[in-house]
């Protein structure tokens, strides 16, 4: 199987789009960051008290999960093709597929015809069938792949599901418990303590860090994926949509492109807001003026007009200049990298200001005063004295930009400029949905996974938030 | 103070400025109207003179900055520049694509948009200081604590599931109000309620935290420990004192939002079917109409650079320590 | 009735901090009888603030908490009362006011509003009553014009005026008790003399009771019956006045008076209480000054000593009293050092100058309306001249807003000075640009107030130290700047290890030490000390006077010292100026200006100063009103509206520079002949 998996990866043709380089320099950024915080004392104090918040670390671990899904599906590539160009060429499937796509599987091609419900096992709609005897009739045809196994679903789906359930949760379990030992074994290594005794310790809450915590939301998270994982090959779990696609992939899918936006916007953004901001506050004169000028203007105009505008003239660009592109996919995530620019550029200022204003009280403190009488450097004041010490402003307002994006990505797509409408994001689906809201029955079940998929991921990114302005937040430090 | 608004005035141009040079080069310098008008007419199956017609149908067919052809100031004033940027400062918005005169549309659509914007504004003020002072009354107690949480749960949800929701329930389940549309005059009410509702719970959510926020920084300062010291009530120190230097920080958030409620709500209106500015953006948006949308940059810019004028009117107002210099 | 107003017993009030459980008042009991004052003394951090807020149960929850005790009035137990009952008492019976006027008062209401709401509340007024005891209260205060001030805000108003409607609200209720936490802390000198004089009349006249926080064993001699000495969350010493003042018992009270700078302790070091005050998150065993203590033995590191009756009636925590334990304690380590004196290395031959700074001005701009015109202008300084020889240190004494800490800047080019020169070793600054400049910074240096906001919180010492020899291109070899560090931390001591930590990691002393390491570093021939011990306590003032003295003995360092307080003047300057409103009034010599004083200002300024010793004591000059604002100076003499000397000549033209002696010089019409 080893060897299987090793000549697939060897076959195919790996694709780097321009947002996977980013989200994986910015994991680089991430670790590097880690590695040096590790060695100051200044950062590990703060850091410590968020990760001994229950609600904060509970939310982490929560961030962790959607991370995972967006990274694995950060690694692109397309499939080689059967037929072979005349010179043994190989040719390449123009689809871009990724590590999720594999590990999704049959959620991917288990295409129905048209919306079916949630675990349904027919679909949504009548149509005229042929029966076995020649006749044809009107009714409710069963589905393809959704409980094709039944013989009789009326009477076998409920048993069917249960027992799938349990089976899943089961196993969902025994890995719970099988990585949480393991865990733990490696913890009682570190701490040079027996395994009970360090079990006792986690359990009980007794650790600095709520490890118990953080273990029970891995352990529902584990539940669940197993859960899904087991019942995801015979059910659409969330049902399908209009074309028949399932709901769920979808909803999973959406994950990278709200994370993505969530996060590059803000790496795109914050070398401006940072030297502006402090160069602003530091040197004054006209260089504050001149960006002073810049980002009111940027800021007087609507975000959501700027957005708009700069989307609408992106797409006028793609669209006339077809020929750029090797594949959608890499047209899509064009504009994705681009909506996060320009939501970067309209949100950098906010950010600038804080900071400008910032730079302005500690250019005032002592130190800076006492820097300048040594005779340092402009640029060693900026980047030695002033950038350590708004450090923690630009944390709190990154932490905090995050969920407000994925928000917005919603709405933006619903307007029209957010994402590629061939990308999948929950704007996306919600956008979907909305236009069959009319229809009797309402086909409500891409709102749900939507909301669902949404709800947990903001949720848990403002929890954190809030941990981690309650650690870095200077008004609720004492000195 | 008039010298202060002159001057305020005198810097918001050199910002119009800005914002016109910056609609421009989106609109005319990264894409040509040749690539609008394409686009317009649909992408395959243009003949250059489908083009040429659209363009001059809309004054498209000038010269970007230049006018080598005319003669004397027109050579300057009969280009694409002059008749669809600099015209803007005389809000002279011109007509939209498809034929209509914008400044009339902007004009009759403010009025749908301030009859929802303008109770939002107000009872979500409201509310949101009621919460707020709730909590922090009950301060560092188990309702504090779930009410927090409660807050932060709602704000976690997008604005399009409580539009969506609300809908549903109030609209489709009970049939208390219709689910979208507009009339005049009175008729509007029952049209109004169901947005301004679901607006309100969805604003709740961010408002009152932060509103909190401010509720308990100002607590924590000395002349709450003055008040208390005097054998005021619980009550008293939050009503006479903290309410009313929290209001400062709220009134003067609130006030540069005060001009951008002509702008109306994108979403509401679009999902409410409210004839008001912000659905005349989306749909100028989703009709690809860049006349409408340059036009509402401006007017928006202009509302903005007036919000900030207010705002700092306002601190002078509320706020006894501050005088314009 | 009985005697005895405000009764105190076992009080504990507990603290959760993110550092762990901080008992900030641990077991603390006294009684204060009706009519007197009554000061609890000690430094910061010792749980006197604390102490106060419990008496009034203000401590801020669930923070703190009051865990144990009782605090009677007139026999009833405060902690019985409910909260209702509480704010009866409150305002009413006993009131409160605060170190910072400029805070405790609510900036949007007005003060006849503040006033008036507590009239209301315990005296059942409304109306033109409430409106009329307010303007009575207010007149009480000494505030002068009060039905204009009835209606105007506290940003209006100056410090001391805040700190008067303070007092005026707290007189509101007619309070048998006031509690005055550092009530002149946040306040200048001569300001400081005007409020303490108002609450000792006042008290005089209501027969109040008050219990005065207070660091300022000066204030204390002035103002208080009986004082009780705190020290990490207890009292270590209580006792009356004038036999405290006589013979203070504890070794840490003892200290403390060793501790102060004055002129008489000139050329000696000054007795230091070694270490810093403990951290009251931790558990103590024994007595808790022990570890700083001379005439400590083991007993007192595992005991926590008893109440032991001593000299004029004082009581006292101290094993020492005991004459049973004292017997046992071993020989050695006399517990009273008298002060050694300090070698004298200084050039004692003519000191060529090292600085002349003559007439620089600094004005600031104030801009105005539509173009942001000029329209006038803030005399930070307003045409001084200074001259510092090599090894001397000159004084510059003024009150807050006067522009001495400007002049320190501008000397260092700074803040550009708008006219006039600065000569370093007869180059001039002013006119020196960029690198130029950058290269001759190394000679002179400059240390901060505050060591909490002087040292960047994001650097271990060891570059903090090293980043200007770095910047100055002192030491290019690392190996050997490394080394450097070290050494300059010894010579501060502090240990060498201290390089590898970051500055929250000290205490205020430790920092101000690693501050002055860190200028020593570039090697300066003139250090400009900006009040550098003026936020740190009296104990560990002492230990960086003594560094700053030592210092200069042995690097024939210079210094312009600019402070506020004359006693560390008298300890440590050659030569003194005096400056009012961005200029200087009186320039000389220690023994000159301290003397003999011959400017009104520096008369009054003299005679408003706190003294212990209350038979030295001048008669206090009281001056009226507050210091004028430096951008609309007085005409003529900027001190003549508050002189009590001044003369029709005083508002119409300055009074031009007379020399009193060789080495004196003011600028007063009394002593100028063209006066006539």
């Amino acid at each position: 199987m080893l060897m299987e998996g090793m000549a697939y990866f060897s076959s195919v043709k790996p694709v780097l789009l321009k947002t996977d380089a980013l989200i994986f320099m910015l994991l680089a950024v991430i670790i590097a960051f880690g590695a040096y915080a590790r060695g100051k004392a200044y950062l590990r104090a703060p850091w410590r008290k968020v990760f001994s918040s229950r609600t904060g670390m509970v939310a982490a671990v929560v961030i962790v999960f959607y991370g995972t899904v967006a990274l694995l599906d950060s690694i692109h590539m397309r499939e080689p093709l059967e037929n072979k160009g005349h010179d043994g060429e190989t040719f390449y499937s123009v689809e871009v597929i990724s590590l999720l796509d594999l590990m999704l599987g049959p959620l991917k091609t288990q295409v129905e015809k048209t919306y079916s419900a949630p675990f349904a096992t027919h679909l949504y709609a009548k149509e005229t069938v042929e029966l076995p005897d020649g006749s044809s009739a009107r009714l409710y045809p069963r589905l393809e792949y959704g409980g094709a196994h039944l013989e009789d679903p009326q009477r076998d789906k409920g048993r069917d599901i249960l027992l799938r359930s349990l089976s899943g949760a089961g196993a969902g379990l025994l890995a719970w418990v099988a990585l949480g030992a393991l865990f733990i074994w490696g913890m009682a290594r570190r701490a040079r303590a027996s395994f009970s005794v360090t079990l006792k310790q986690i359990l009980g809450g007794r650790t600095a860090i709520p490890w118990h915590m953080m273990l029970y939301t891995a352990g529902v998270f584990l539940v669940l994926i197993a859960v899904i994982a087991s019942l995801a090959g015979h059910y659409h779990i969330f049902g399908t949509d209009k074309v028949g696609n399932d709901v769920l992939y979808q909803a999973i899918k959406s994950i990278r492109t709200a994370l993505v936006i969530g996060t590059l916007t803000t790496l795109v953004m914050l070398p401006f807001a940072l030297l502006f901001g402090i160069m602003a506050g530091y040197l004054r004169g006209w260089v504050d003026d001149v960006i002073q000028y810049l980002y009111t203007t940027l800021n007087s105009i609507p975000g959501i007009l700027l957005i708009a505008s700069a989307i609408l003239m992106l797409q006028v660009y793609i669209d006339t200049h077809p020929d750029l592109f090797e594949t959608d996919a890499a047209r899509a995530d064009m504009r994705l990298l681009f909506l996060c620019i320009i939501l970067g550029v309209t949100s950098w200022t906010g950010l600038c200001r804080l900071l400008r204003g910032e730079t302005m009280k500690m250019r005032a403190a002592e130190f800076v005063q006492a820097a300048s009488a040594f005779g340092v450097r402009h640029s060693r004041i900026m980047s030695r004295h002033l950038l350590p010490n708004v450090m923690h402003i630009v944390l709190i307002t990154v932490v905090l930009d995050f969920s407000g994006l994925v928000l917005a990505e919603a709405i933006l797509s619903y307007v029209g400029v957010g994402v590629d409408p061939s990308m999948h994001s929950w704007g996306n689906m919600i956008n979907g949905a909305r236009l069959e809201m009319a229809r009797d029955p309402m086909v409500w079940w891409s709102l749900l996974a939507a909301f669902v998929f949404m709800f947990i991921l903001v949720l848990a990114a403002n929890l954190f938030s809030d941990a981690v302005r309650d650690a870095f937040d200077p008004r609720t430090l004492s000195r | 103070m008039l010298a202060y608004i002159a001057r305020r005035l005198l810097y918001a141009v050199p910002i119009l400025i800005g914002v016109n040079l910056i609609t421009f080069m989106l609109f005319f310098i990264v894409n040509t109207p040749d690539d609008m008008a394409r686009m317009h007419l649909g992408m395959k199956h243009v003949t250059p003179q489908a083009i040429e017609k659209w363009k001059a149908e809309r004054g498209y067919d000038k010269p970007l900055l230049y006018n080598e052809e005319a003669q004397g100031l027109s050579t300057f004033t009969d280009t694409i520049f002059f008749q669809k940027s600099v015209r803007l400062f005389a809000f002279d918005f011109g007509l939209s694509d498809d034929g209509r005169d914008i400044g009339h549309d902007i004009y009759q659509r403010m009025w749908p948009s301030l009859a929802i914007a303008v109770p939002i504004l107000v009872f979500g003020l409201l509310t949101n200081i009621t919460v707020a002072m709730l909590l922090a009354f009950f301060r560092a107690t188990y309702i504090d604590v779930t009410g927090v949480i409660m807050l932060v749960a709602l704000m976690s949800i997008s604005s399009l599931f409580y539009i969506i929701g609300g809908q549903y329930v109030i609209g489709k389940l009970l049939h208390l109000v219709p689910i979208s549309g507009y009339d005049s005059g009175m008729n509007a009410l029952k049209f109004i309620v169901l947005p301004v509702l679901v607006a309100l719970l969805y604003g709740i959510g961010s408002g009152g935290r932060w509103y909190r926020t401010i509720f308990l920084e100002e607590i924590g300062k000395d002349y709450v420990r003055t008040a208390r010291a005097k054998g005021l009530s619980e009550r008293l120190v939050l009503f006479r004192h903290v309410l009313k230097n929290a209001m400062i920080p709220i009134l003067t958030g609130v006030v540069v939002l005060l001009p951008l409620l002509f702008m109306g709500s994108l979403i509401l209106e679009s999902f409410f079917g409210i004839p008001g500015l912000g659905s005349y953006v989306i749909d100028a948006i989703q009709a690809q109409d860049f006349a409408i949308v340059r036009s509402m940059v401006f007017v928006g810019s202009v509302l903005y650079i007036i919000g900030l004028i207010l705002t700092d009117i306002s601190y002078t107002l509320v706020d006894p320590r501050i005088r314009l210099s | 009735m009985s005697d005895i107003l405000l009764s105190v017993r076992g009080l504990s009030t507990h603290f959760q901090t993110q550092g762990g459980l901080v008992r900030a008042v641990d077991e603390v009991s006294f009684d204060i009888r009706r009519g007197e004052t009554f000061a609890l003394l000690g430094e910061s951090g010792c749980g006197k603030s604390m102490t106060s807020l419990s008496i009034m149960r203000l401590v801020p929850e669930p923070a703190g908490r009051i865990v144990s005790g009782e605090i009677r009035l007139d026999g009833e137990n405060l902690m019985d009362l409910p909260e209702a009952g509480m704010r009866r008492i409150r305002g009413n019976r006993i009131a409160m006011i605060f170190q910072e006027p400029m805070t405790s008062l609510n900036p949007v209401l007005t003060i006849g509003d503040q006033i008036g709401e507590t009239v209301r509340q315990h005296r059942r007024l409304n109306g033109a009553g409430a409106r009329n005891v307010v303007l009575e209260l207010l007149d009480a205060v000494g505030i002068p014009d009060p039905r204009q001030r009835y209606e105007e805000y506290p940003h209006q108003l100056s410090g001391g005026m805040k700190q008067r409607v303070m007092i005026a609200i707290a007189l509101a209720g007619e309070p048998d008790l006031l509690i005055a936490d550092e009530p002149t802390t946040a306040l200048d000198v001569t300001i400081q003399a005007q409020v303490l004089a108002l609450l000792g009349d006042l008290q005089k006249q209501t027969g109040m009771a008050v219990l005065l926080i207070t660091h300022d064993l000066g204030v204390v001699a002035g103002m208080a019956d009986t004082v009780a000495v705190m020290y990490a969350g207890q009292i270590i010493e209580k006792g009356g006045k004038e036999a405290f003042y006589h013979a203070p018992q504890h070794p840490y009270s003892r200290k403390l008076f060793a501790s102060l700078p004055d002129v008489n302790k000139r050329g000696h070091r000054l007795a230091v209480i070694h270490g810093a005050v403990p951290s009251l998150a931790r558990d103590f065993r024994g007595c808790r000054f022990a570890e700083r203590c001379d005439a400590a033995w083991d007993l007192c590191h595992q005991r926590a000593p008893q109440w032991y009756r001593s000299g004029d009636g004082q009581e006292v925590r101290c094993h020492l009293l005991d004459p049973a334990l004292a017997a046992q304690r071993p020989a050695g380590g006399a517990p009273d050092l008298p002060a050694e004196p300090q070698a004298h290395a200084g050039a004692a031959h003519a000191p060529a100058s090292l600085l002349e700074v003559e007439d620089i001005k600094v004005h600031f701009p104030i801009r105005k309306g539509l173009l942001k015109r000029t329209v006038g202008h803030v005399y930070a300084v307003d045409g001084v001249s200074l001259r510092i020889g090599r090894g001397k240190t000159v004084a510059l004494v003024g009150e807050s807003g006067c522009g001495k800490t400007t002049i320190g800047k501008a000397i260092l080019q700074l803040i550009r000075p708008t006219a006039g020169s600065v000569r370093f070793e007869g180059d001039e600054l002013t006119r020196l640009r960029g690198e130029a400049l950058r290269r001759r910074r190394s000679d002179f240096q400059i240390i901060f107030q505050d060591p909490f906001s002087s040292m960047n919180p994001r650097m271990m010492i060891d570059e903090i130290i090293q980043e200007g020899m770095v910047a100055l291109g002192i030491e290019k070899d690392a190996r050997r700047r490394q080394a450097r560090v070290a050494e300059l931390l010894e010579q501060v001591g502090l240990p060498r290890e201290a390089r590898h930590r970051y500055p929250h990691e000290f205490s205020g002393g430790q920092r101000q030490r690693i501050c002055i390491a860190r200028t020593l570093a570039v090697q300066p021939k003139l250090i400009i000390c900006d009040e550098p011990t003026s936020a740190l306590d009296i104990s560990v003032q002492a230990q960086i006077l003594n560094l700053l003295k030592q210092l200069q003995n042995e690097l024939g360092l210079s210094y312009l010292f600019i402070t506020h307080n004359l006693s560390v003047v008298g300890y440590l300057a050659d030569e003194v100026a005096v400056m009012y409103l961005g200029r200087v009034v009186e320039y000389g010599t220690v023994e000159d200006v301290l003397e003999q004083p011959r400017h009104p200002y520096t008369q009054a300024l003299l005679s408003a100063i706190p003294v212990i010793d209350q038979a030295t004591r001048r008669e206090v000059i009281r001056l009226e009103g507050d210091l004028p604002s430096p951008s609309s100076p007085p005409s003529g003499c900027h001190f003549h509206t508050r002189c009590p000397h001044a003369m029709p000549v005083c508002g119409q033209r300055y009074p031009g520079s007379t020399s009193l002696s060789a080495t004196h010089r003011t600028h007063c019409f009394l002593y100028d002949g063209s006066a006539e």
